[in-house]
């Protein structure tokens, strides 16, 4: 008896379609979208990889030979000796992003619960008055802050009459001063995921909770707290990684006080027209952002993955 | 005293709006907020605004270098609509081609990235095919990538090509390339959930009805991704808008930006008319913001 071979038929769309169809179709659609990420994405990416291990001719353009000494250089190495001075940069850049994500999650909670409490309609408008100022330009909303933390301003004044800074001295350039800037650009990075978490809460397990003589605290975090980590943890690489690379605020409020990764890799394509340093240096930021996705994505899944947007 | 008086007054204006909030937020809440909880969110909503309101009120301000408030003028603005405007160091010209340039890269980007990235959405949501799921992946690079990873990677592109290819130099196409590369994927995530929400019922119904794929397409699937393809393409429209750091690294002379001008201007020393500039900027992405919300609601309806 022989055997009939039956095409292989997928569906879609409520129709069957052959691998072909399947594959011309597919590429009438995601093609074009495909292709400029591979060109404009991934490419651009390989390019950076490919530069971090470029030296620099006489004239400090990037050419051959290949060699590490961008990442031998990064890790203090240089030939004038052991410096870890971009160490120092990467741990403070570390702390700075861990510190804002922290303090935005504190803010955020109390607040995604408070608009969550609310009739739908009302809802839907305190959300978008948390999306609001994030349209607003960045470089707007960071020069504010200078001009709130300038010597004359009331704010700066009743901390130089606390004895916080010296009379005529600034809150700018600061530690602190970084510290708001990016907690008040990241803050709705955070409530947008956790608020669709806590839109999503099981309430009648607050009620199990309690009638189960749990305390208040308690049922906050053995019952509230794990149903919105999903969102939580969303809201944190959203803000986490790209705080990793902010350079704006930084620039702009920590002065050359505060340097962190961020404007060492703008220097180096700027003023000191460092191409594959600075490669090296992007190289970093970028594999640390794709290790972080990738573990991501296989803990939630593609389904989860819209949680971040 | 000035000092006293001033924040004596803060706080007395804080307590009383923060008393308004309060009793206006409780009509409407389903689970009733506790003070503390309705204080804390009354200071967080404070503080995301407190930037806006500063430069607006700020730009109202008689006064050329003290920050503090000398008397209500509207100088600054004159100034910015006048025939010889200086503002910030910046001549009226310069300002006006920097608006041009703006819109023009927020218009162009949005409309290539919106067609693209739609229709990826629509194949990543529709068909599985090797790759597939590589690419739903790669989509959210740009999500999260700090800004200046992806316009150093595309710098770097921009300088290979150069070195083979007459294309690419510094300027407006560069950006509108860079640009649409993190809008597709806004676009594409965007539309991609919208139609996860769909029936898939609907396209099947059509389907046995006899309409043929495209007349599918026409007359149910694109109507009813529709919000989300608008909702996509309003989002890539403000991130252009907004962007800075990717457009800085890829501008040319001739293709500066708003935000790029007000960066540099803020660099040399915060004037006035910077503020009367930014309110209006700001004003003007609000008016979008509320329309886009009203289009929106009656689509609903």
């Amino acid at each position: 008896m022989t055997k009939i071979k039956k095409p292989k038929l997928e569906a879609a769309g409520g129709e069957l379609l052959t691998p072909i169809q399947l594959l011309s179709r597919a590429a009438v659609t995601a093609g074009p979208g495909i292709v400029w990420i591979a060109l404009f994405l991934v490419l651009p990416m390989l390019i950076l990889f490919g530069y971090s291990f470029l030296s620099r001719d006489e004239l400090g353009n990037a050419a051959a030979p290949f060699t590490a000494d961008n990442y031998v250089r990064f890790a203090g190495w240089d030939v004038l000796g052991y410096d870890a001075a971009y160490l120092f940069i990467v741990g403070r850049t570390i702390l700075v992003s861990l510190v804002t994500t922290l303090l935005c999650v504190i803010i955020a909670y109390p607040l995604a619960f408070f608009i969550a409490g609310h009739e739908p309609r009302v809802r839907d408008r305190l959300m978008i008055f948390v999306i609001v100022p994030s349209w607003v330009n960045l470089v707007i909303r960071t020069y504010a802050w200078m001009i709130m933390f300038n010597p004359s301003s009331p704010i700066t004044q009743l901390a130089a009459s606390m004895g916080i800074v010296q009379p005529n001295e600034g809150l700018y350039p600061s530690d602190f001063a970084v510290y708001v800037g990016m907690v008040n650009v990241f803050l709705p990075f955070i409530v947008l995921p956790l608020y669709s978490a806590v839109e999503r809460i099981d309430w009648s397990q607050l009620e199990a909770a309690q009638d189960l003589y749990a305390t208040k605290t308690q049922a906050f975090i053995r019952v509230l707290v794990p149903q919105t980590l999903p969102g939580l943890t969303a809201g944190i690489i959203l803000t986490a990684i790209p705080a990793l690379g902010m350079f704006v605020i930084p620039d702009l409020l920590g002065g050359a006080k505060v340097a962190l990764i961020g404007n060492s890799i703008a220097q180096q394509f700027g003023a000191s027209r460092d191409y594959p340093f600075g490669a090296a240096i992007s190289f970093l930021v970028m594999g640390l952002t794709l290790l972080v996705l990738w573990l991501y994505a296989r803990r939630v899944g593609e389904k989860g993955m819209r949680d971040l947007l | 005293m000035g000092l006293a008086t001033f924040w004596i007054g803060f706080l007395l204006v804080t307590a009383l709006l923060f008393a308004v909030w309060f009793f206006a937020m409780r009509r409407s809440q389903v689970r009733k907020a506790s003070v503390g909880l309705s204080f804390t969110s009354f200071l967080a909503f404070a503080f995301l605004y407190a930037p806006i309101l500063v430069v607006a009120i700020m730009s109202f301000n008689n006064s050329r270098f003290k920050l503090e408030w000398v008397g209500f003028t509207t100088k600054w603005y004159a100034k910015i609509f006048g025939d010889e405007s200086v503002v910030g160091g910046l001549e009226g010209a310069q300002l006006l081609s920097a608006t041009q340039n703006t819109l023009i890269l927020a218009i162009i980007s949005t409309i290539i990235s919106t067609i693209i990235g739609a229709l990826l959405g629509y194949g990543l949501h529709r068909y599985r095919f090797p790759g597939s799921r590589l690419t739903a992946w790669l989509m959210y690079i740009p999500v999260v990538t700090p800004d200046i990873v992806m316009a150093i990677s595309l710098l770097l592109l921009y300088q290979v090509v150069r070195n083979f290819l007459p294309f690419f130099e510094p300027g407006m196409p560069a950006m509108v390339i860079a640009h649409v590369t993190f809008q597709i994927a806004f676009v594409a995530i965007v539309v991609r959930s919208r139609l996860a929400t769909l029936d898939p019922a609907l396209e099947e119904a059509a389907r046995d009805l006899y309409a043929s794929p495209l007349e599918t397409v026409q007359h149910v699937v694109f109507p009813l991704a529709l919000p989300g393809v608008m909702a996509g393409a309003l989002l890539a429209f403000t991130l252009s808008i907004d962007d800075f750091v990717i457009s800085f690294f890829t501008s040319g002379p001739e293709s500066q930006t708003l935000p790029i001008l007000i960066y540099a201007s803020v660099k040399r020393g915060i004037t006035p008319d910077i503020n009367a500039l930014s309110t209006i900027i700001v004003v003007l992405t609000m008016i979008g913001v509320f329309l886009s919300q009203i289009l929106q609601r009656n689509q609903k309806n």
